[in-house]
């Protein structure tokens, strides 16, 4: 079953930067933009970029993961030919072993990726919001007869040392790559997403797995293919894309929804993004409800004052109930008379009636300590209780 | 229960010249409902969460957006191999044509019926909203031994709309049995309403339809309920959950505006079962600052810069800066221009409401604005 392009996630990263959100699921899927789970938009991006086999490799807390992508539907992944697998660590004749780096994870699906005989492979990540046509990446790849191509995003110097940095000539060939460079050289930063011509990557999988390095792309791979002199290509991209690895970079993320549809555009019928769908009826804006530039969703029962925020599917907000430049997450539950501020509440989390959830960092006279508030999946906070800004509950 | 001895078969055209403004391009079925739903949905869920594995939708006309809509029955959990769900348009074998009833409908698809193993045949229009289980229907048939049990509600006639003037009205024994079967009477207050839902032995309805179908005419509730009632075993089951019958265009409003109130909608919705419907896969509703939403059911995909109230916004639907939108339904893509005004208006598809214009009506009496229409800017 030969195919020109597959395309291989990585979902299986622990996101222990996300602490609360991440104890029970794996990063990719947590809940964001309101309908969303993380990993829709990779996979939505393949579907709309023409890839219809995608192996996605699990290996943290993967039974949210694997309930929600299912067998692909909601994406147009489940495909006669091809489709979306689920691709879990797995024992072999000689013993068994996780997925020990981006790279060795690949190493490990070899036999599945000779399935497809592909010419080329995009390796992707299950952590980044944006949208991108992968098709036109991989017409630049064959354009530049490109062993590699790398995407690339400018960013600020400040920001530079917590990328892959690269330097590149005047046709856009790579020179240099440095993985989080103290000082780095330049400001194009790799967004972690892959082109391969997949018979030469084949091979320096299986040398780099002699080498019993850290068996990553950034760290091995990519140099290593530099220093052979391979033809490694940037391919710049213009456009909307975030990192939600920490909290408070995935509390921005859901608020730069809000900002306008030019920032990330839900809306466009030409690139939807598709999720699993929960069959709820539609939302419910009751008499007392006051929404101001906010998204709500399915299922939802809404009678207090929701503002800059997004509300998940099937949230209850009480009356009286103050929601200010919050996320908050499917099924949770915010009582009577509770305030909301600069938070995540997780999924399912019940608020009791007059909780007190974080504040503005105006409110705390600017504090150079202050960040959001969050509440993990599936807590219940008591009545009266106040969740300072910064807190986490539960404590991890 | 094993319920792999069952077989569902909906009317999607039933009715339709009931709701003549709203099925000039689309049948019953398909009619929306509830903001994000179409009227089929709630029989096809009730089916699929019955457990009935096996439905036949029988079609006539207009069957286009039926057909886009249901597609191969996933959403309701019915692209199985085993049952699942078949569309049974007309002129499907060369005994099939356009029905006149329901009698000659279900001999349209008698093959279909004949070739199915199922001991019980569960039938359904869709002019009745509601969520009920199948199973305790079957359960009771089972236990009365009836060969034909009809589904009825109590409900409290008034002199108001199309009164009773749409119903069958059944009356029932202590023992369940239907003793007297009255169609489209003009009555008042209390009786029991047949809800165009049965539950009948296979057998038995292949024999009425051979029977009476040559009649042509033939109708279900007058050569069955009343002129065979001592011939078969015929009980009512009292279906007690909340509904909705959709007779007019003003029931179908007033159908819309009762989900308003949040304990109709809870009742409605049950998440035990829920009511599935064909994904559109919209962003979630967007209300931008300046907006003023309340006492509405707003579905995804709707972006409102205006004011909203006692209304039913469909998926997609744009209301513009300043515009005022009270005792409302806008359907799917319906997009009011800025300060414009809509009273008590019920737009079809795609509807585009110019800017400033004002468009009055009164809730006893909505206005309805035809699909895809374009009414321009002042």
């Amino acid at each position: 079953m030969k195919k020109e392009c597959i395309a291989m996630l990585l979902a299986g990263g622990q996101g222990s930067r996300l602490y609360a959100l991440t104890q029970k699921m794996a990063k990719p899927a947590v809940p964001f933009g309101g309908k969303y789970r993380i990993i829709d938009f990779p996979l939505s991006n393949c579907t709309n970029s023409g890839i219809d086999t995608v192996g996605v490799l699990t290996q943290y807390q993967p039974l949210e993961l694997n309930d929600y992508i299912g067998n692909g539907q909601p994406w147009d992944l489940d495909r006669l030919r091809g489709g979306v697998h689920i691709l879990p660590p797995y024992q072999t004749a000689s013993g068994s072993s996780w997925y020990e780096g981006t790279a060795n994870a690949i190493y490990q699906n070899i036999r599945f990726i000779d399935r497809y005989d592909p010419e080329y492979i995009i390796v992707l990540g299950g952590d980044h919001i944006y949208k991108m046509d992968y098709s036109r990446m991989v017409d630049f790849h064959k354009e530049h007869s490109a062993d590699a191509t790398i995407a690339v995003l400018n960013v600020t110097l400040e920001e530079a040392s917590r990328f892959g940095i690269m330097t590149c000539d005047n046709e856009g060939r790579v020179v240099d790559f440095t993985e989080k460079p103290k000082e780095p050289k330049s400001t194009l930063a790799s967004m972690g997403i892959y082109v391969f011509t997949w018979e030469k990557l084949r091979k320096y999988l299986i040398e780099n797995e002699k080498r019993g390095t850290s068996k990553d792309f950034g760290k091995d791979i990519i140099p290593a293919m530099l220093e052979n002199n391979e033809r490694l290509f940037a391919y710049a991209f213009e456009g909307y894309w975030k990192d939600v690895g920490t909290l408070y970079s995935l509390w921005e993320a859901n608020m730069d929804i809000l900002e306008s549809s030019s920032v990330l555009d839900l809306y466009d019928p030409d690139w939807k993004i598709y999720s699993r769908n929960m069959s709820l009826p539609p939302q419910y804006i009751g008499p007392d409800a006051d929404i101001q530039d906010s998204l709500v969703c399915d299922g939802c029962n809404i009678n207090g004052s929701v503002k800059s925020s997004i509300v998940y599917s099937g949230v209850t907000v009480e009356k009286d109930v103050v929601i200010d430049h919050s996320v908050i997450m499917p099924g949770a539950v915010i009582k009577s008379g509770s305030v909301v501020k600069y938070a995540i509440i997780g999924e399912d989390s019940i608020i009791e009636p007059d909780v007190k959830i974080g504040a503005s960092k105006e409110e705390t006279g600017n504090d150079e300590k202050w960040d959001i508030a969050v509440i993990g999946h599936g807590e219940t906070i008591s009545s009266g209780v106040s969740v300072a800004p910064g807190q986490m509950i539960p404590v991890v | 229960m094993i319920y792999n001895n069952i077989l569902g078969i909906i009317f999607a055209n039933m009715h339709d010249e009931s709701v003549s403004e709203l099925t000039q391009v689309r049948t019953m079925g398909s009619i929306l409902f509830g903001g994000r739903y179409r009227l089929i949905d709630f029989p096809l869920s009730n089916m699929s969460n019955s457990g009935i594995p096996e439905v036949g939708v029988i079609t006539k006309s207009n069957y286009q957006s039926l057909l886009d809509h249901i597609g191969s029955g996933r959403e309701w959990d019915l692209a199985t191999k085993n049952g699942g769900l078949h569309l049974l348009p007309p002129f499907s074998h060369h005994k099939s044509g356009l029905y006149r009833g329901r009698i000659e409908a279900l001999e349209g698809v008698l093959p279909y019926i004949q070739n199915s193993d199922a001991e019980y045949v569960v039938m359904c229009d869709c002019d009745v909203v509601t969520t009920i289980d199948f199973r305790q229907v079957i359960r009771e048939h089972k236990k009365n031994q009836a060969d034909i049990t009809v589904v009825y509600a109590k409900h409290n006639f008034t002199n108001t709309g199309v009164g009773s003037r749409a119903s069958t009205i059944l009356e029932v024994n202590e023992e369940k049995r239907i003793i007297s079967a009255t169609i489209n009477p003009d009555i008042l207050g209390e009786a029991n309403r047949s809800l165009n839902m049965f539950v009948i032995d296979r057998k038995i309805l292949e024999k009425i339809v051979s029977r009476y179908a040559p009649e042509g005419f033939a109708s279900f509730d007058k050569q069955v309920l009343q002129q065979n009632k001592a011939n078969y075993k015929i009980c009512g089951y009292e279906h007690k959950g909340y509904y909705e019958k959709i007779e007019d265009i003003m029931s179908y409003y007033n159908a819309n505006m009762n989900l308003l109130n949040p304990e109709n909608k809870q009742k409605m919705f049950n998440n035990s079962a829920p009511i599935y419907t064909k994904v559109k896969d919209s962003g979630p509703a967007k209300y931008e600052a300046g907006s003023k939403v309340t006492n509405s059911l707003i579905a995804d995909g709707c972006i409102i810069e205006g004011e909203v109230s006692n209304s039913i916004l469909f998926r997609g639907v744009k209301v513009g800066k300043g515009a005022i939108v009270r005792n409302c339904i806008l359907m799917q893509n319906t997009s009011v221009g800025e300060e414009a005004e809509l009273h008590a208006v019920v737009t079809d598809k795609n509807v585009k409401i110019g800017k400033n214009k004002l468009l009055t009506a009164s809730t006893k009496n909505a206005l309805f604005i035809k699909k895809n229409q374009k009414i321009e800017d002042d």
